[in-house]
């Protein structure tokens, strides 16, 4: 192995993980403890996350996650394109959960602009919303369960998250990077054989959670490593900020599809998995809990979900469709107005968000009431669950700080905008 | 009470004298506060009992270019205990581009910050780690200020060489 | 043909050393994979069962630069990151193959903005670029077939003058 070269790591990094003890100097750091690069390449930080540790023998004093190496410039694209032009954008911020985002944004535009999608278009979203966090927990898991040596489970989840990108590219004819939503509904009916399909599919979830959790929670070293590991109190979640499940397993019961309902999570009825212990094995927990919940949300969503049609009869606001603009002399007019001046909402802001499987994505739009945003920010969970990783990690072994970023489930897409 | 009129009521008695200004779009609620009372206004909204705006779920700024104080700073805080959310805008000063820090009442504004500073060059008085978020240190400009352009400026990233 | 068949009709074979050594090159490429962003994902999807890139010899994903013969870089490039790549494909012995997977990669895709790479062929020989955003598993499949094809028909008088290059630091 090479030896970490000190012109590597940034001085401002270096002062960072310093701070405790202002009196030192990287020498004499280097020469009792040592300093270890984990990242930004590295099979266990998920992506492109970069953590600069301390450590004394085996132990992390401290911890520097250093981002960035992810950053698209999500937010300054947002101010240069059109409402409609952003959604595929969203696809690939939670990159495990497109439909997710999709939902979040266009509901955080519509709210915006004032326009109300009708009923079915709502449910639709809704059981999309729960496919893909179902999707993006069987990853975390299987991912976590990877990082502390257990590669079965990987295969496993990745088998049942195959069916789910199955049912999507049924549903919206890409099985990875959706685009499902439009400003006003969906793209696309989901005909009745496809529900079929989804009804099929949640049917044997529950199993199939049976089976995953029966390799994992009894298995030893699976439990060892992750009980007690990264322990944060509910006091301290708050304070970090931490939402989703990172924050539940600290014994908060907090999910935003209770606290504001948006959509018909109010006529829903599920439970919110809560943990009380705060550690990676909880956090294991709520995941493998949540998977559960929505499979009843989309059964529920199957069983009430009404006829009528997916998208708004708005034509000021939404876009119409492209059977009817080549047919129809005002659909085309609409059409030529959305696509060049694009949607006009009101001068003003809004602040939506949403419960995703990572915690609370946001959208914070500035409007001026032109064709684009103003500004626009988005409030990524795992940007802001991120931050925790550098208190959890103190005291453990370098090795825990794999399975405690594996429980932090971050996905730098969203992390790094 | 309605949530709504019990927060307004609280903080005018808190904070008399016209310092506060309140303003609503759609259903949220917006406040704006002076500059000298941002950090002492965000305490009491997160230490009061009534109130209790615990989590900090985003801080933000926002460039209006051509407006007399350019930047203004937007936290949005939540109250897990009555499920409201609230916008408290304060703007930053003109001249050095500095506002206070809010890490001493919230941990999370510790990033959040940072974000903004790398994206707008707002500087965080007390901040305890205020470097760059997600540029290299060696970036010399703001990309969310609205006078840089989309592609960047060229040369101002280095790219290593194709051999 | 059956290996075995052949050995005993007659028990030997002529061959040239260039083909028999790009077969076995070609049969067992090793990838490093490269995962950046969304095409990591998918790149996932590949090493899992549905897709199971175990048929084509390349399951064996070595996240160290130094076992690796070809270079799947799967996601967006930014600037930030464009050192760390670079440095790992100096890491990687020769010979060595770079796929591009994805639109961002190959092109800068939908991101036109101040971060990201414009397709990083900019600062890294490559050998296939691979439509999509990201492309589905098959594709990338494709993609290993292609540059399967490609290691076949390397002769090792390509590689006599190849120095190792230095390497950079981040």
């Amino acid at each position: 192995m090479e030896k970490l070269k000190k012109e590597i790591v940034h001085p401002k990094i270096i002062q960072a993980l310093l701070e405790q003890d202002n009196n030192l100097t990287v020498e004499d750091v280097l020469d009792n403890e040592m300093i270890l690069n984990m990242g930004p390449q590295h099979p266990a930080t998920h992506g492109v996350l970069r953590v600069v540790l301390r450590l004394d023998g085996e132990t992390v004093i401290a911890c520097v996650p250093e981002l960035g190496y992810l950053h698209r410039g999500y937010e300054k694209m947002a101010e240069n394109m059109g409402y409609l032009e952003y959604i595929p954008h969203t696809d690939r911020l939670d990159y495990l959960s497109p439909p997710a985002n999709n939902v979040a944004y266009v509901l955080a535009v519509e709210k915006l602009a004032g326009i109300e999608a009708p009923k079915r278009a709502q449910y639709i979203r809704m059981i999309m919303s729960e496919l893909a966090r179902m999707g993006s927990h069987l990853i975390a898991i299987g991912a976590l369960a990877m990082d502390v040596g257990a590669l079965t489970v990987f295969l496993w989840t990745m088998r049942e998250r195959e069916k789910i990108l199955n049912l999507y590219d049924v549903i919206c004819g890409a099985r990875f990077t959706t685009s499902y939503t439009r400003i006003g509904g969906v793209a696309q009916d989901i005909d009745s054989a496809t529900l079929i399909n989804i009804r099929e599919f949640i049917d044997q979830v529950d199993e199939n959670v049976d089976e995953i959790e029966k390799l994992l929670n009894s298995n030893r070293i699976f439990i060892e490593r992750l009980e007690g590991v990264g322990v944060i109190n509910a006091q301290d979640a708050i304070d970090f900020g931490l939402t989703g499940p990172s924050l539940r397993g600290s014994g908060v019961e907090f999910d935003l599809r209770r606290a504001t309902p948006y959509m018909f999570y109010n006529e829903m009825d599920f439970k919110i998995p809560v943990y009380k212990e705060g550690d990676c094995l909880a956090r294991y927990f709520v995941r493998a809990d949540e998977v559960r919940e929505s499979v009843k949300i989309v059964r529920q969503c199957l069983d009430k979900i009404p006829q009528g049609p997916v998208l708004a009869n708005q034509p000021k606001k939404v876009m119409p469709r492209k059977v009817e603009v080549y047919t129809r002399m005002e659909e085309l007019i609409h059409d030529f107005m959305l696509v060049n001046f694009g949607l006009n909402p009101p001068v003003g802001e809004i602040y939506h968000a949403v419960e995703n499987s990572k915690g609370e994505l946001g959208f914070y739009i500035v409007s001026k009431g032109e064709g684009h945003p103003w500004k626009m920010k988005i409030r990524s969970p795992s940007f802001v669950n991120l931050q925790a990783l550098s208190k959890l990690c103190i005291g453990h072994l370098i090795s825990d700080v794999v399975a405690i970023i594996g429980s932090l489930d971050p996905v730098m897409g969203e992390a790094d905008k | 009470m309605d949530f709504k009129e019990l927060l307004k009521n609280v903080l005018t008695e808190q904070f008399p004298g016209g310092k506060l200004q309140f303003s609503e779009f759609t259903d949220e609620l917006t406040v704006t506060v002076s500059r000298d009372i941002y950090v002492e206004f965000c305490a009491f909204l997160k230490t009061d009992e009534r109130l209790a705006f615990v989590l900090l779920e985003d801080l933000t700024a926002i460039d209006w270019a051509t407006r007399k104080s350019r930047f203004t700073v937007v936290a949005h805080v939540f109250s897990i205990a009555n499920s409201s959310r609230l916008k408290v805008k304060a703007p930053v000063d003109d001249k050095d581009f500095s506002i206070d820090t809010v890490t001493t009442v919230w941990q999370t504004a510790n990033w959040h910050e940072r974000e903004v500073f790398d994206m707008y060059g707002i500087i965080f008085k007390n901040h305890p780690d205020l470097r760059r978020m997600y540029m290299p240190e060696e970036f010399a400009y703001h990309p969310l200020r609205k006078e840089f352009p989309l592609m960047g400026i060229p040369g101002s990233l280095p790219l290593p060489k194709k051999s | 043909m059956g290996l075995e068949a052949k050995l005993k009709q007659d028990g030997y074979m002529t061959t040239t050393i260039d083909a028999i050594v790009g077969w076995a090159r070609k049969s067992s490429v090793w990838p490093m994979p490269m995962g950046i962003s969304c095409c990591a994902i998918e790149m996932m999807a590949v090493g899992g069962p549905k897709y199971d890139i175990a048929r084509f010899g390349s399951e064996v994903m070595r996240f160290t630069p130094r076992q690796c013969d070809l270079m799947i870089v799967a996601g967006t490039v930014t600037y930030k990151m464009s050192k760390v790549v670079r440095m790992i494909y100096d890491q990687m012995p020769e010979p060595k193959w770079v796929i591009a997977m994805g639109a961002c990669t190959s092109t800068g895709g939908m991101y036109r903005s101040y971060s990201v790479v414009q397709g990083i062929d900019q600062f890294l020989p490559v050998d296939i670029y691979l439509a999509g955003c990201p492309p589905r598993p098959d594709n990338l499949l494709n993609a290993l077939m292609l540059i399967q094809e490609k290691i076949g028909k390397t002769r090792a008088r390509d590689y006599d003058d190849i120095k190792q290059p230095e390497i950079i630091s981040l």
